[in-house]
């Protein structure tokens, strides 16, 4: 079964350029700012959108996503509210593919089986979830392949290559490698250990792989975008969101601000390979 | 080995016990983990392993703790003997040094040239702070910002000792925030740091080897018992915040289903107050945090509660998974104590006994207040005394108005 996410993939494979996956957190700084912010993404460049679940407690993230769930979870938001952002984007756009990015515990007291009926009838083709390593992926990853949600895994420096397999085995839509250990927002190190990495992952599965962790400028998606099938930027949009507050409310600036940078790095991925 | 139908056998291979427990972390630290796990089964049943520990245990804690008959409190509550299991005289002060020690030798033979911990209390901090130095292994503290102003005394003695003790300002600045900020820094610095976690709880194998190292509490008093009144103690009380004075005091009473267990949680203001208590069994519910699946206090989003407590050391909205499990077959009793409950028994320890509790202990004192008078003058009760008060008698001090301010 094709995805939203297969048939994006390869149509920028046909056009020989790296897809540009944006993260955002749902509901920041506040909901129906958030939801402008998700329904302008596709026209600014991004080609897959990751929607971040906000948490309380969100231990993989650095500074500037923790603060963005915060916003959010302030403004109002619950994993309800996640999914009804979803419903109503999928009423103007019906082929950008939509991940939805967190942690487990809000989606275990949602209750797996309604979460996955309810995000499929929304229009979710993703899903990463942080804390859900291979190990225990009877709790969600099974059920949501079942489901025909593609579960999306994290691969990072540590993976070597004899877990390699294992952490690939359930994976589907694409695989996210992240390029350092660290949370979320940390600079990156090395771009030629990033590429070397991007080819071992290559060598173990034919999966489209995206990097993230580290990556801020149109420059580094150029760069990156060199190697890999995908770059995902997070931390410097949910910043950017940040920024552009006065006295912690969104201004005539928050929508452009994350605008104006996902413009700057659809550049920077479609000069990668020229 | 214990028998099939043991309750001594957890965890499974997956390192559940029922539901609760499991390795619920992000995958750069799944495979440290799994590393762990290697190392912690190797050294289980390594002599040489097995004998350091025996003899820093001996020599440097302090150990056997003794088993010290209360006899004027026995006497204050008018029931039955009421005896004290006295982990607060173990070197540093409570029952952390337990864990400390054989976490740190792991660290060792692993190869790791750097410690993290979080702290509640700081009696772990302390603890953790105190082997680092004795094994000249750096080391960084986490411990929430809130913490570090009420337990002033323990935050000195982590600096003295060598440790670097990084306030969290995070949420409620308690031990939850703390936790969080020490398992970013692990991910980010996973090849050269050990996370010494104080706690039996986390990902496994954490709640199984933390229990492990403080099982030594269970066995040594089920021995002295035995020696003192040629029988098992009637009950056994522990308080109960991630739960490992809890665990290591009840694991080796665990198949003897004559001997009542009873786990005092942190009532904080009340049960009935909102977010008010850190009461995890009592007062939550199911899910997943910090790498474990166990009750936690969450709101209907599944959305992690602050808590409350007076304790610092209780002031966590979850608690080990093993924990969970006996609550839901019942073989342990949970039950809230608050602040209030709490203080008195503190105050009543102090004066009937001239042994000042940590607030942690002084609520399960306080379950033995409850429960001592109920049963009859030749049935035995025992308390783990996991911790000394020294920590606690400014803020205590405060709360009772004997100081200004």
């Amino acid at each position: 079964m094709t995805t939203r996410i297969d048939r994006r993939f390869a149509a920028l494979k046909a056009e020989n350029r790296p897809a540009l996956v944006t993260f955002v957190m749902a509901g920041d700084p506040d909901l129906p700012t958030g939801q402008a912010i998700l329904n302008a993404l596709p026209q600014a460049g991004a080609d897959v959108i990751e929607l971040g679940m906000p948490f309380s407690d969100p231990m993989a993230d650095g500074v500037a996503i923790q603060l963005g769930g915060q916003r959010a979870l302030a403004s109002g938001q619950t994993l309800t509210g996640v999914l009804g952002m979803v419903e109503e984007f999928r009423r103007k756009d019906e082929t950008t593919p939509i991940v939805l990015m967190g942690y487990y515990n809000p989606i275990y007291i949602y209750g797996v089986d309604r979460f996955l009926a309810d995000a499929t009838q929304a229009g979710v083709d993703g899903l990463i979830v942080v804390d859900l390593p291979p190990e225990e992926d009877e709790e969600l990853c099974l059920p949501a392949l079942k489901a025909g949600i593609n579960f999306i895994r994290l691969t990072t420096p540590t993976t070597d290559d004899r877990r390699l397999p294992t952490v690939l085995a359930n994976t589907s839509g694409f695989v996210y490698y992240v390029s350092m250990t660290g949370v979320t927002g940390a600079a990156i190190k090395s771009r030629g250990a990033v590429g070397e990495a991007v080819d071992r992952i290559k060598a173990h599965t034919d999966l489209p792989v995206a990097v993230g962790f580290g990556i801020k400028t149109a420059d580094d998606a150029a760069d990156i975008g060199r190697h890999a099938d995908g770059i995902v930027v997070g931390s410097v949009l949910v910043d950017a969101v940040g920024k552009s507050l006065d006295e912690g409310r969104a201004t005539e600036r928050t929508v452009a601000a994350v605008r104006d940078i996902v413009a700057d790095l659809a550049q920077g991925v479609r000069r990668a390979r020229q | 080995m214990d028998g099939i139908n043991s309750l001594r056998n957890g965890p499974d291979e997956h390192g559940r016990f029922g539901i609760y427990g499991g390795r619920f972390v992000a995958e750069t630290l799944m495979p440290l983990i799994l590393d762990l796990e290697r190392h912690y089964r190797a050294a289980k049943t390594d002599p040489a392993y097995q004998a350091e520990l025996q003899n820093l245990a001996t020599h440097y804690t302090g150990r056997p703790s003794p088993l010290y008959f209360a006899e004027r409190l026995t006497q204050h509550l008018g029931g039955a003997k009421v005896w004290l299991k006295r982990e607060e005289l173990n070197h540093t002060g409570s029952h952390k040094i337990n864990n400390c020690l054989g976490q740190i030798l792991l660290a060792k033979r692993m190869g790791k040239t750097r410690v993290i911990a979080e702290t509640g209390a700081g009696q772990h901090g302390v603890a953790t702070a105190t082997v680092c130095a004795k094994f000249d292994l750096p080391c960084t503290i986490f411990m929430g910002a809130t913490d570090v102003e009420r337990q002033a005394p323990n935050v000195l003695r982590m600096k003295m000792l060598g440790a670097e003790v990084r306030p969290v300002t995070a949420g409620a600045g308690t031990l939850k925030d703390a936790m969080n900020e020490a398992l970013r820094d692990w991910v980010t610095n996973v090849e050269s740091t050990y996370y010494l976690i104080g706690t039996a709880a986390g990902p496994h194998p954490y709640p199984e080897m933390v229990r492990d190292f403080q099982s030594v509490i269970g066995t040594e008093l089920k021995a002295q018992f035995q020696e003192a009144e040629g029988r098992l103690p009637d009950a056994v009380v522990a308080c109960v915040g991630g739960g490992s004075n809890a665990i290591g005091t009840f694991h080796a009473f665990l198949d003897d289903a004559d001997v009542a267990l009873y786990g005092a949680e942190a009532g904080g203001h009340g049960i009935d107050v909102e977010n008010g208590h850190a009461a995890s069994m009592t007062g939550g519910r199911p899910g997943v945090l910090h790498g474990n699946r166990t009750y936690l206090l969450q709101d209907a989003d599944g959305q992690i509660l602050e808590g409350h407590s007076i304790s610092a050391g209780l002031d966590y909205p979850g608690v080990g998974p093993e924990h969970s499990w006996l609550h839901d077959t019942q073989r342990v009793t949970y039950v809230p104590i608050t602040d209030k409950e709490a203080l008195e028994a503190f105050q009543l320890l102090t004066r009937t006994e001239g042994i000042i509790p940590a607030l942690e202990s002084a609520h399960g004192l306080a379950q033995v207040m409850k429960l001592a008078p109920t049963l009859d003058k030749d049935q035995s009760v025992v308390l783990c005394l996991s911790g000394r008060g020294d920590k606690d008698v400014e803020s205590v001090g405060k709360y009772l108005g004997l100081l200004n301010s």
